[in-house]
């Protein structure tokens, strides 16, 4: 057993034990973490691959972005944990039946001859980029697949903001450009006043919080 | 090198009569051993430099404001950073009740190492870089938005409303910032055609010193670029997660001691790392500003590469402090419209045209 099947076999132990504790954990910031553990330690099983691209791609955007999203609205929600508990007897079932389903879908797909487990991956030579030969096969194979992903993506992205920008007449808001165009002279208007000069004018006690000591 | 410095190893232990014991473990390990070296020689330079970056911040703020910062402690105040780091060090490490004690630890830790691992990419000098990887690019930005891990968790497990607010508000701002500075390093990234910093940094060499930099063609990128780095490290005039007259003091409310300094030394050691990073990227890294120039270029080649990369950076690092010593405060409004409505839609257009106008012959970099 060299050096890389002991690093595969624990980045492997720690995924499947943060999965675990996704689901089990009873505090569901717990859970959030305990996923963002279970993505890092997939992307270390995809550096193994050498398929560096992807891994760190998989960090910077579940763990950088995505994660931080779900942990910043997770620790807004008033989450009921007792509530939330309740049905996992119940829906076990359910459960069970779609985890069953994912792992036949991933057998016949896997167990194919030509994405085979089975075949020996070839190890690349130094000069071999991952990022290079991704970005050939999406550009010229995969073009159409992946303008199609862009395109949908775009689309839940611009149904997204139209469904929740709506402006309400009752709220008062900021129009930036206005504020940005305010001059001083809007504002402020200087005076001068002549100062008294009648000898009848007693000193001014407005001060009085500061008098001298 | 690696050889040499085994050899020198060796030499040095076989004069103390301990390298025959040792041997069988030198030896093998010695790969390992030699990284962890250079790991040293890096960590601490950065870690000096934080502790000399915060008496410098207090000294340039003085003179800004004519007065004469910190210079009680040694000739000129030098010996404060350490003063300031003994005072933490003794102090009690207080763990505020029904706060989620693991994580309330584990957060500085959550925020440090990342600031200190994405150091191992960056080139100080013509091949002088840790790890020089292909995918160095994409590796520094996952590690620098993963920092945002150790404000959110020290903002929750604190158990504090003025804690909690400050890590809402610095989640939502550095990942905003993020996409703009994705952008940014997009355009740099075609403009050099690798990901590699090395290779950035190479492909700004040229005959016309500094101005075969890349801040040339992407000078709106440049700017935007380092704001986003100053709003990403939460600096003012972004410093909004931890708004002292507003919310105490944002997510390190309700840490002390070395918690505390621990948060400080992640904050210095990533400003750091941005002025590094803006160097590489934009401005030539380890090149010599004057190169290939008639006179002032031949004078200047003999310099090391190192000293430039240094000296760029104390620039950089100057107009992190300029820029606190000018500035008021953001507003929350103003900081999010900056960067959604100004930056991003400014670094997607910048992206396209850098694509096209490589297309043309008028691309000169």
């Amino acid at each position: 057993m060299n050096f890389e099947t002991v690093l595969f076999y624990l980045f492997a132990a720690v995924t499947v034990f943060a999965a675990l504790r996704v689901i089990t954990a009873r505090n569901p910031l717990h859970a959030v973490l305990f996923l963002v553990l279970a993505f890092v330690s997939s992307a270390g099983i995809w550096m193994l691959l050498e398929a560096e691209f992807l891994a760190i791609t998989l960090v910077l955007v579940y763990v950088g972005a995505v994660m931080v999203l779900f942990l910043f609205v997770v620790m807004m929600l008033d989450i009921n944990i007792e509530q939330m508990r309740e049905g996992f007897l119940r829906w076990l079932p359910v459960g069970l039946l779609l985890a069953g389903l994912i792992l036949v879908q991933m057998v016949w797909v896997l167990g194919d001859e030509a994405t085979s487990v089975g075949m020996t991956p070839v190890k690349h030579a130094a000069d071999y980029s991952n990022t290079k030969e991704l970005g050939r096969l999406i550009y010229t194979d995969y073009v159409y697949p992946f303008e199609i992903a862009a395109v949908l993506l775009l689309v839940a992205m611009v149904s997204a903001i139209a469904l929740t920008l709506r402006k309400r007449r009752d709220s008062k808001r900021q129009d930036i450009g206005k504020q940005l165009k305010v001059r001083r002279e809007d504002r402020v208007r200087i005076v001068s006043i002549p100062s008294a000069h009648s000898a009848g004018v007693v000193q001014d006690t407005s001060n009085n919080g500061h008098t001298a000591d | 090198m690696e050889a040499q410095a085994l050899e020198l190893a060796q030499s040095l232990l076989a004069f103390v009569g301990l390298w025959d014991p040792l041997k069988g473990f030198i030896e093998p390990a010695w790969h390992t051993i030699w990284t962890l070296l250079k790991i040293v020689a890096i960590i601490v330079p950065v870690m000096l430099g934080v502790a000399y970056y915060t008496l410098a911040e207090r000294k340039v703020l003085g003179f800004m404001q004519v007065r004469p910062g910190p210079n009680r402690v040694g000739y000129w105040g030098l010996m404060q950073p350490i003063a300031d780091g003994l005072k933490l060090l003794c102090k009690e490490v207080i763990v505020p009740t029904n706060s989620n004690r693991y994580l309330f630890l584990s957060a500085p830790v959550l925020a440090l190492a990342p600031a200190l691992a994405a150091w191992a990419v960056i080139p100080f000098d013509d091949g002088l870089v840790l790890a020089d990887v292909n995918a160095g690019l994409l590796y520094l930005l996952a590690m620098t938005s993963l920092g945002v891990y150790g404000v959110i968790i020290a903002g929750w497990s604190s158990n504090s409303k003025y804690a909690f607010l400050g890590a809402l508000r610095s989640a939502a701002q550095i990942v905003s910032y993020e996409l703009a500075m994705g952008f940014a390093l997009v355009c740099v990234l075609l403009a050099a055609q690798s990901m590699n910093f090395g290779d950035i940094v190479r492909g700004q060499s040229s005959e016309y010193g500094l101005f075969g930099w890349f801040f040339i063609p992407l000078f709106p990128m440049f700017v935007v670029y380092f704001i986003a780095g100053v709003a990403e490290t939460n600096r003012s005039p972004f410093d909004l997660a931890e708004d002292e007259s507003v919310i105490v003091a944002g997510f390190h409310t309700e840490y002390s001691g070395m918690g505390f300094a621990i948060f400080f030394l992640a904050e210095y050691a990533n400003m750091i790392l941005i002025t590094a990073l803006t160097v590489v990227m934009f401005m030539g890294g380890w090149l010599n500003p004057f190169h290939g120039w008639p006179l002032i270029g031949g004078l200047t080649d003999a310099i090391p590469g190192l000293f430039w990369m240094l000296a760029k950076m104390f620039v950089f690092m100057y107009v992190y402090l300029w820029l606190r010593a000018t500035f008021p405060r953001y507003r929350y409004d103003q900081l999010m419209r900056l960067g959604w409505k100004v930056f991003i839609p400014l670094t997607l257009v910048w992206v396209v045209v850098v694509a096209a106008w490589m297309q043309t012959p008028w691309w000169l970099w």
